[in-house]
């Protein structure tokens, strides 16, 4: 169905000079809806392809890790404690002497669940609430902005211990639900003066003149001018919602051993000031993670892109 | 792009700019008072500055430097030796008469007397006063009068009825049964004498507390530092070899480890787990390493029907020898653990009880054996084990998984024991102390005295205020009974070390290792020692 | 204006309440914090049950907490389990902690809006790359990692400063901290700007001013950069919070006894009133915090109107 009321008629040249991304124009003269122009905008972005087989490659390791590694995780004999690169077990070995690529190949399953479904999570509460508090204003902003703020209040080590300690759940949801429900304030405060900005403008205004109900407005008008700092917000959350994992462990009440991730050897690695000694235990699941966050940022980068009509 | 480097360069002049103008501010800050003030690392303690309600290593520095008491442990080698005591008689080991010496006074002029301890006892041990430490005073008669057992009994005195002060300088004491080396338990804390504007003004006391030993406090900042000088009139012959001491807080130990290498600490005690591979090479000889009264072991829940039966004993010991003691203190400690051989400490030396191969094979590291001996009795109830602790304090997950890993490969299963943590050390000692643990878990223990009879009877003695594992032994309780009403030291001794074996056989807990103490110094200082406690000898250290 | 900044002023009272009871009940619930008191050893039940009176953790927590809340409105924030009060650790830990994230916020604001103009201008060349990799180094390493490091160059090895906080904590003392709390608040505030600087190149309204001739560089700064903010103040107004609250690596490695300390002790040692005491000041610097980035809004973006 064809947009009646796109206000963003394609660009001229002026603008592109300060653009230098690559830039794929749609063909003109057919109209599409705004996600089949953004689906076709990123098969063709380079940036795009780049990130999706990153990030499948990364899915297939945490799926089957057996495939690349053929050792056991959790087998470690302390004896070769520290020691560096060796035939067959080329990324060295961690404080407790097990092979760190092993780990590395391991952590990725736990990591990648925990950070990507605590993202989404934490993406989709913030949006809601901070888009609802930002269209609506006035008595449902008070209300849901200074829930926000009681959220915001929460310490995240106590809410953590607290929540953890109660749910008796094991595996990755109770981490995840915590990083959740402690993590989305920010993004709603960010989703909100997004939409609060998106809502003033003139289409916005035309689209409701023209009676559009105010679920289409909000999701067709608003929501794709207003995601762009939610998805930034998200990809390097994504990071530090890794890493925070381990600081979870770290208090007892994260992820349990047998689970391998980057976030709990990243952290024991710094904890015991062993990089000082043996960087490799440090620098190995630190580039698993930062080659992850890095796919994602890249993949937000391009779908932001894609989805901003006044790139076209 | 030569925009962003423009700016870049300019950022990072600023900071540079920044950062000069701040290292030329900064040498004011350090020093202390005087010229030869040793600065030294400090933690904040965790109650106030009571001598009976200082339970822990932070404030009891603090109370080492402050108090003297009737008897003084020898920093060398542990001996309790008499300090304000002059002579302390009995015949029955039951009643006790102690002279003090005269001449003694408190940094603020006001004597010591036999009132001073009466009235300090009485204050620590009465339960109006919620002192922590109050169970240090249970033997003495008429505790149960002042200190009711039960939860919201009232007082039915204000002194117990065992204490007598007979003239200024003497006083006798009674206790509810014979304790033997009782009088060497006096070198603790809690039981140091108190001036009277103890109780006359508690509050202005604890600003600033007072003492009769050889520092006195110059000025204390609460959670931040404490400025002691030297007490003029010390009448004791351990005085300041220095100026004074002043004491910083550190909240991490590997800051106050850091300040130490940029010269701006003296002293630091206790470094931090992380830096141990790095002390030797960054202090060379500057590096302290050597035993204190502290032993690490994992216990059982024998309350659980799990562990209880008579097969267990062998699970408990195959577990003890499938841990590579050596290889943990080695690589994970930096060999400032010891492995443990029996259920004591090195401190106390092999005349006071302490016994090298006592455990024999069954503390050493035997994999074949050890997976035999739990398979022989039916292995792991459910086929698995936990290892339970706090992580918040001390830095356990390292030897926790260390352990873990070790029995897994002894046993040929990455499963068979898995690490257990638990958040805060309030949770985890409401779970030990209310019996709710289903597999192995820390415990440990620092003496509050060097005597055989404190690493055994508060640990194992049925019902003891430390006996986690619900340890129950009639053969162990009488060999204690009998030691404690010995008529001589030596006897008891014995006794203590007969019990001790009983302890083997039975295996309510796993002997891991002795812990060591560890400090450095800077350059500017000499002199620097721990005591058997693990505490620096202050009073020596010498500043050049 | 005036109105909507009284309203906001008077919906601080449910919040406050909400976020007093919420942490309330949530340091109940971590337990019985008066064994932990008593190191490895069995407490004695009588002393146990005289501690337990004497911090109201005998009462039904409802009734600790009006007991509590009735304290507070006579100034009385109570005591931490070493005797001291609340109030002083608030005075104490409060004024550093304040320091401690205006120059962490300083820092994010100049250098994270340069840097995003920068590499929101230069998409996809080396500036750009080279500020996506330095973010994903600040991601990846921890804050402990960089910070100790960082402590050991400039402390140890070139003696520029001391490696400890003293307990005034002055500014220039704070300067190192600072920067290593900013880094991953820099991270985003560095994307953010970047973002909204090339969603808005585009806008109609930049496109008129470079027709209009303007010089680039007020083009940039009056109208790209003004219009681009708004999600950075408001990441910026959410972050004044998280930098006081959350600083607690940065404030062990410093020796800083500061808000993200006090709490962290508060919560390990079961202390409800140092909790509550110091999350009760937290919400009010939330609260006046996004009150202002609200009202920022109407300054950035005119169109923004408050009733």
């Amino acid at each position: 169905m064809p947009e009646p009321n796109r206000p963003d008629t394609p660009l001229d040249a002026q603008g592109a000079a300060l653009d230098e991304a690559v830039v794929t124009r749609g063909e003109p003269g057919r109209a599409r809806s705004l996600s089949s122009d953004a689906w076709h905008d990123l098969r063709r972005n380079p940036v795009f392809v780049i990130s999706a087989l990153l990030i499948l490659f990364l899915l297939l390791i945490a799926i089957w890790p057996s495939s690349i590694a053929s050792r056991d995780p959790l087998y470690c004999q302390l004896s070769r404690s520290l020691e560096g690169p060796a035939p067959g077990h080329w990324f060295g070995f961690d404080t407790q002497g097990c092979d760190v690529y092993t780990r590395v190949v391991y952590g990725a399953r736990a990591s990648i669940a925990v950070g990507v479904c605590a993202t989404l999570g934490v993406a989709l509460l913030g949006t809601v609430v901070g888009g609802l508090a930002g269209f609506f204003g006035g008595f449902w902003d008070a209300l849901l902005s200074r829930t926000t703020d009681v959220f915001f209040a929460v310490p995240l080590v106590l809410g953590a211990i607290v929540f953890l300690s109660m749910i008796q759940l094991s595996g990755i949801w109770p981490v995840v639900l915590v990083i959740a429900a402690l993590g989305w304030p920010q993004i709603a405060r960010i989703a909100r003066g997004a939409v609060i900005t998106a809502k003033q403008n003139d289409y916005v205004q035309a689209a409701r003149a023209l009676g559009a109900s105010n679920s289409r407005i909000l999701l067709r008008h608003i929501l794709p001018n207003a995601v762009a700092p939610v998805i930034v917000m998200a990809t390097i959350m994504l990071g530090t919602i890794i890493a925070l994992e381990a600081t979870l462990s770290f208090l007892g009440v994260g992820l349990r051993p047998p689970t391998v991730s980057w976030g709990v050897d990243i952290s024991s690695a710094s904890d015991g000031m062993q990089f000082r000694n043996a960087p490799h235990i440090l620098l190995y699941p630190a580039a698993a993670l930062s080659l992850c966050v890095l796919a994602f940022i890249m993949m937000g980068d391009a779908v932001r892109d894609a989805l901003d009509p006044k790139l076209r | 792009m030569r925009k962003g480097t423009r700016l870049t360069a300019a950022v990072a002049t600023a900071t540079a700019v920044a950062l000069l103008a701040t290292s030329c501010g900064s040498d004011s800050g350090g020093g202390g008072g005087g010229d030869s003030t040793v600065r030294a690392s400090w933690g904040d303690p965790q109650n106030p500055l009571e001598p009976a309600n200082t339970n822990e290593v932070q404030g009891g520095k603090v109370m080492d430097m402050i108090f003297r008491g009737l008897k003084r442990y020898n920093p060398e080698t542990a001996a309790a030796e008499d300090a304000l005591a002059e002579s302390i008689e009995t015949d029955d080991q039951q009643n006790f008469t102690i002279k003090i010496k005269q001449g003694w006074t408190f940094s603020d002029g006001t004597e010591v007397t036999a009132d001073s301890f009466v009235d300090a006892w009485n204050y620590g041990a009465n339960i109006e006063n919620n002192q922590i430490n109050s169970y240090f005073f249970q033997f003495i008669d008429g505790y149960a009068d002042v200190h009711p057992e039960d939860e919201g009994a009232e007082p039915t005195a204000d002194t117990m009825s065992g204490l007598e002060v007979v003239d200024e300088h003497t006083f006798t004491v009674r206790l509810t049964e014979p304790f033997s080396l009782w009088p060497d338990t006096l070198g603790y804390a809690a039981y140091s004498p108190l001036p009277r504007s103890f109780f006359d003004d508690h509050d202005a006391w604890l600003e600033k507390p007072v003492g009769n030993g050889p520092y006195m406090i110059d000025s204390y900042s609460r959670s931040q530092s404490m400025s002691l000088v030297g007490y003029e009139d010390y009448s004791g012959d351990d005085a300041a070899q220095n100026d004074g001491v002043e004491l910083r807080v550190y909240t991490d130990n590997n800051t106050a480890y850091t300040d130490l290498q940029a010269g701006n600490l003296d002293v630091i005690d206790d470094i931090p787990a992380s830096q141990l591979n790095n002390a030797d090479a960054d202090l060379g000889d500057r590096y302290i390493n050597q035993p204190a009264g502290i032993i690490q072991t994992v216990s059982f829940p024998l309350y659980d029907d799990n562990w209880s039966g008579d097969d267990m004993v062998k699970v408990r010991q195959g577990l003890s020898m499938a841990i590579n003691r050596e290889e943990i203190t080695g690589k994970i400690f930096a060999d400032t653990r010891t492995p443990a051989t029996d259920f004591t400490s090195p401190v106390l030396e092999e005349a006071g009880g302490y016994e090298p191969d006592l455990c024999g094979d069954i503390c050493s590291y035997d994999p074949e054996r050890a997976k035999e001996m739990i398979d022989d009795a039916g292995g792991l109830p459910g086929g698995s084990v936990t290892l339970t602790s706090n992580v918040d304090t001390g830095s356990h997950r390292q030897w926790m998984d260390a352990a873990c890993n070790s029995i897994n490969n002894a046993l040929g299963d990455t499963g068979a024991c898995t690490v257990n943590p638990v958040p805060t050390f309030a949770d985890f000692r409401n779970q030990v102390t209310s019996d709710s643990m289903t597999g192995m878990f820390r415990s440990g223990w620092q003496m509050d005295y060097p005597l055989i009879q404190n690493f055994l009877q508060p640990l194992y003695y049925t019902d003891a205020s430390s006996n986690d594992s619900g340890y129950s032994s009639e053969e162990f309780d009488d060999l204690v009974n009998r030691a404690n009403s010995a008529d001589d030291e030596d006897e008891a001794i014995d006794l203590f070390k007969q019990a001790q074996q009983v302890l083997v056989d039975d295996m309510p807990v796993i002997p891991l290792w002795y812990q060591n103490g560890t400090a450095g110094h800077s350059e500017r200082v000499s002199d620097v020692r721990l005591n058997p406690f693990s505490v620096p000898v202050y009073t020596d250290i010498t500043v050049s | 204006m005036g109105r909507y900044v009284i309203r906001r002023l008077l919906q601080m009272i449910p919040v406050f309440i909400g976020a007093t009871f919420l942490i309330f009940l949530m340091v109940y619930a971590l337990g019985d914090p008066v064994t932990g008191l008593f190191g490895d050893r069995a407490p004695d039940a009588a002393t146990a049950a005289r501690l337990r009176a004497e911090f109201n953790l005998d009462k039904p927590v409802w009734q600790q907490y009006l007991l509590y809340m009735g304290n507070i409105f006579t100034g009385d924030f109570g005591t931490a389990f070493n005797g001291r009060p609340v109030t002083e650790l608030l005075a104490q830990a409060i004024p550093i902690s304040f320091r401690l994230m205006l120059v962490a916020i300083v820092f994010e604001i100049v250098l994270g809006i340069v840097l995003g103009v920068v590499t929101g201008l230069r998409r996809g060349k080396a500036a750009d790359t080279s500020v996506l990799m330095a973010t994903l180094v600040v991601i990846a390493i921890p804050t402990f990692v960089l910070g100790t490091t960082l402590q050991f160059f400039l402390g140890v090895k070139l003696g520029w400063i001391n490696p400890a906080v003293s307990p005034a904590a002055p500014f220039d003392e704070l300067l190192v901290p600072g920067i290593i709390l900013a880094l991953v608040s820099l991270a985003y505030v560095t994307r953010l700007t970047r973002t909204s600087i090339v969603e808005n190149a585009r806008a109609d309204y930049v496109r008129t001013a470079v027709a209009k001739g303007l010089p680039r560089r007020r083009v940039t700064t009056r109208h790209l950069l003004r219009n681009s903010l708004i999600p950075v103040v408001t990441y910026l107004g959410a972050d004044i919070g998280t930098l006081m609250a959350g600083a607690i690596v940065t404030e062990r490695i410093f020796n800083i006894q500061g808000v993200g300390y006090q709490l962290y002790e508060g919560i390990l040692r079961q202390n409800s009133p140092t909790v509550v005491g110091f999350v009760v000041v937290l919400v009010l610097i939330f609260l006046v915090a996004n009150l202002l980035v609200d009202l920022l809004y109407a300054v950035l973006d005119p169109r923004i109107r408050y009733a």
